[in-house]
């Protein structure tokens, strides 16, 4: 494994292998460390991107745990760093701090059926858990992913969602938030595939991410649902400049959100989502 | 830093001039010694060239709102309470290089910023200040990811502690805990005694470096008689603290997000920031990237940030904390209620230095007791 | 009596009018029939009477809103175990979507005019139905809220510049047919498919003429 120096401020060199755009504002990244050291992290940590001259930014990995050779990023060209980093190409270097943050705790979800319910770019923070899930199809009840998009032209991973919906081992239910005549599948929001079910309340982990709102709505649905709590998870979003919880800024309550989340066990926060500005 | 070996109990009376050879001796030991001066009308903490820099005869009156600098009659070298900015600067400054990094032909190399020149020697860390290292050492100290650059600076530093014989008005260490008399942290500490008589110090060491250097300095060892007489003087300081913290309700802040008095306490907060500044705990920083007109060479530095402005908050599409009640509310959550959760102690060391330094005079004190004030009729206290 | 047995089970079966009470139920039945749509067949129009509402039994309908010069805004699907209209409640009964079957539907649809007739006459049907109403009223109203915050949405800031081919018009052209399996795709590809066609022999005479 590429070695973090010691000082967890100091970014690492990595080269960009190559670049696939997924959507108009999306892309993903897969990036090699200069020293051709390997890089293992767990699913639903990130990395802080650092483009040269530009600055940093915190981004999830998309890829899978268990292919130690590269690092995959799927990014949305928001802000300043984001849109630098979709400037680059196969070949330009890039800074990598990490990986930092909380894991999905897919192992802890053996025996239960898993589902993973995304919004809009919410997916790409999950994906590595599907794939880990997926390594490990036997030791799991049903495997459900339910995405929710805006447009079936913003559909993130379409070909591998795809995929997987042809699998026989795996539920898969898309929906968007308007569409025209020419799609064919859902349109509505995410939590009415929540609200159909296929899963055993009592006995399923769900993964949540998505805009906070979204996974707001989410855990409530799958709360009437019966699905305890304490076996829903989710990914926060905050300001991070440090990503090790030396920075401050992702302050939420008693925990950094770069430290302590970005997966949160959903009852250990629920309290706190529902306070303004905090 | 000192603090982990056994204290050596064996106190000495330093004459007024040891100091001379105090600051002496550890420059010639490679410290770069720091400690009070007058400076701007207030006594900041910055390099010293010897004992004749250090405020002899300044004292200071603290309000909230209110600082000024008052002659005192005795000459006391250390006669004041606190300076306004603690010695955060010197172990985490408010400007830190994180790196540089060059283009190369390939892409870009890294060079990680070069190591501090010379080990700090501080002179006349009260109490809170020696309190506020112990916190901000866990702040820095996470066990995946600890700051090298805090830990070392701590480590290397040698410190001459000076307990407080007088307490101001904005003081309430002793409510807190963590003062005026010093326990642990320093190599040297000192209880200065000034009267018609004589003007000496009362010196123990805190560490075998402190145990050395006091040989170094002579001494006689102390009577009885005088070590009482520091005692007492200490005991008197931390009877006459101007405020007290009312500790319960501060930790229970956290539970109390919607309480109205975020409300009223924003109506008078500006949100300058200034509490943070000079809070000696207060840890939020930011990152700023720079380049040369080239943009072949770029750095990236660490700069102190205040939770009180609202950039702070950012992502993308809009600040988290747009309200100044939230602001404040999340400032003095943190400080005196998350803190424990997340660092096993309060982020308050009762200096006071935010009470003084607001311009409006805002009090986190008064703000605390008007919560218990106001919870005590339905003091249920929401889950 | 074969038939409206059948349609009592359906009707027992249909989560919408779950554990219903028996006698209810038969009232119920005096009113349903069994409908079936093929594919693009309207179950009601914009404009039109609502003088129905149906229980979805399987397959999927669009509801949209045509717009003039463009393909119709799908504004949400309806399927399997939902039900589907609402407007006959509501004076003027004039429904405000088209409903469209995406898929080969079958549904239960009730008559408006028999069925509020019977509503009225007997206060504990008309409970029984608006009280399952309501709440499938309320979660549309509070998904509608949630679709129109855009919550995926670029935040209000503009979206980049460049157009950029979308992933799966390239995921089609690399299958060779693989993907078009039924099962396969989410959304019809038919026309992103022929302009990617006609997108790459552009690209591939571009290439000729510059390699020329």
């Amino acid at each position: 494994m590429t070695s973090m120096p010691k000082d967890p401020m100091l970014p690492v060199p990595f080269r960009i292998e190559r670049v696939q755009r997924e959507l108009s504002d999306t892309f993903t990244m897969e990036m090699v460390a200069k020293d051709g050291g390997t890089f293992s992290f767990k699913a639903g940590q990130f990395n802080m991107l650092y483009v040269f001259g530009v600055g940093e930014v915190p981004i999830s990995i998309s890829g899978d745990p268990a292919d130690r050779s590269k690092v995959v990023h799927t990014t949305r060209a928001v802000g300043a760093v984001t849109k630098a980093l979709d400037a680059l190409k196969a070949g330009d270097e890039i800074g990598v701090r990490g990986p930092f943050g909380t894991d999905w705790p897919v192992e802890a979800a053996y025996g239960h059926d898993l589902v993973f319910v995304a919004g809009g770019v919410g997916l790409a923070p999950l994906r590595p858990a599907i794939y880990q899930a997926m390594a490990n199809r036997e030791k799991f009840g049903r495997v459900v992913v339910l995405y929710g998009a805006r447009t079936p032209e913003d559909i993130l991973f379409k070909k591998e969602l795809e995929r997987w919906r042809g699998r026989f081992d795996m539920d898969v239910g898309v929906t968007v938030d308007r569409a025209t005549g020419k799609w064919s599948g859902n349109v509505g929001v995410v939590t009415k595939l929540v609200a159909r079910g296929g899963f055993d309340p009592l006995h399923t982990t769900a993964f949540v991410c998505g805009p906070e709102v979204m996974m707001r709505y989410v855990a409530a649905e799958l709360e009437k649902k019966g699905v305890a709590r304490s076996s829903v998870w989710v990914s926060m979003e905050r300001n991070m400049k440090c990503g090790c919880g030396l920075c401050g800024h992702c302050q939420w309550g008693p925990h950094f959100v770069c430290k302590d989340g970005p997966v949160f066990r959903y009852d250990r926060i629920a309290d706190m989502f529902s306070i303004r500005e905090l | 830093m000192p603090g982990a070996e056994t204290a050596v109990a064996t106190a000495v009376i330093l004459q007024r001039d040891a100091l001379d050879g105090l600051i002496e001796a550890l420059k010639a030991k490679g410290y770069r010694v720091v400690g009070p001066r007058v400076a701007d009308d207030a006594v900041i903490y910055d390099d010293l060239d010897g004992a004749d820099d250090l405020p002899r005869g300044w004292g200071d009156e603290q309000k909230g709102g209110h600082y000024r600098l008052r002659k005192r009659p005795d000459g006391a070298l250390f006669g004041y309470t606190t300076a306004p900015q603690g010695w955060k600067r010197f172990l985490y400054p408010p400007k830190q290089k994180l790196f540089a990094a060059r283009r190369t032909a390939s892409g870009f190399a890294v060079d990680p910023p070069a190591p501090e020149p010379q080990p700090l020697a501080i002179i006349g860390a009260r109490a809170c200040e020696l309190a506020a290292m112990r916190v901000q050492k866990r702040v820095f100290g996470d066990k995946d990811y600890p700051d090298p650059g805090y830990q070392k600076r701590l480590a290397d530093a040698f410190v001459v502690a000076v307990e407080c014989t007088e307490a101001g008005d904005t003081c309430f260490c002793a409510s807190m805990g963590t003062g005026p008399a010093v326990e642990a942290g320093f190599d040297i500490k000192m209880v200065e005694l000034v009267d018609k008589s004589r003007h000496v110090f009362v010196a123990e060491a805190g560490s075998a470096k402190g145990t050395k250097l006091l040989k170094e300095l002579g001494g006689d060892k102390a009577k009885d008689a005088d070590r009482e007489a520091a005692t007492t003087r200490v005991a008197k300081a931390a009877k006459s603290m101007g405020r007290a913290m009312d500790t319960a309700t501060a930790k229970r802040l956290k539970e109390l997000p919607e309480h109205p008095r975020w409300e009223q306490v924003a109506a008078r907060c500006l949100t300058c920031g200034n509490c943070t500044m000079v809070c000696p705990t207060c840890f939020c920083t930011t990152v700023e990237d720079v380049t040369d007109l080239k943009g072949d060479n770029a750095e990236r530095w660490r700069k102190w940030d205040s939770c009180f402005t609202v950039d702070f908050s950012y992502i993308h599409g809009g600040s988290i904390r747009t309200e100044t009640a939230a602001r404040y509310r999340q400032w003095i959550t943190h400080k005196l209620s998350t803190w424990h959760d997340q660092f096993g102690s309060s982020g308050c060391v009762g200096c006071g230095r935010c009470i003084t330094w607001c311009p409006v005079g805002i009090d986190i004190t008064e703000e605390v007791a008007a919560i218990h004030q106001a919870e005590k009729p339905a003091a249920k206290g929401r889950k | 009596m074969v038939q409206t047995e059948t349609l009592g089970r359906v009707i027992d079966e249909h989560p919408f009018f779950q554990g219903i009470d028996a006698g209810l139920r038969e009232l119920l039945v005096g009113c349903a029939k069994n409908e079936r749509f093929e594919v693009g067949e309207f179950l009601f129009r914009n404009g039109g009477k609502a003088d129905k509402f149906f229980l979805v039994r399987a397959g999927t309908v669009a509801v949209e809103v045509d717009v003039p010069g463009k393909p119709p805004i799908i504004i949400e699907t309806v399927g399997e175990g939902e039900v589907l209209g609402w407007s006959w409640i509501v004076a003027p009964h004039i429904a405000s979507f088209d409903a469209r079957a995406m898929t080969l539907t079958r549904a239960l649809s009730f008559d408006a005019k028999c069925l509020l007739k019977k509503m009225a006459a007997d206060p504990a049907l008309g409970y029984e139905v608006l009280r399952r109403f309501v709440p499938v009223m309320a979660h549309r109203l509070q998904a509608s809220r949630m679709q129109m915050l855009d919550l995926y949405g670029p935040d209000g800031e503009d979206r980049p510049a460049k157009k950029v081919k979308i992933e799966v018009v390239k995921a089609v052209k690399g299958s060779k047919g693989k993907n078009r399996k039924a099962d396969a795709l989410l959304a019809a590809p038919e026309k992103p498919l022929k302009a990617t066609r006609k997108a790459d022999k552009e690209k591939a005479s571009k290439k000729q003429k510059k390699a020329g």
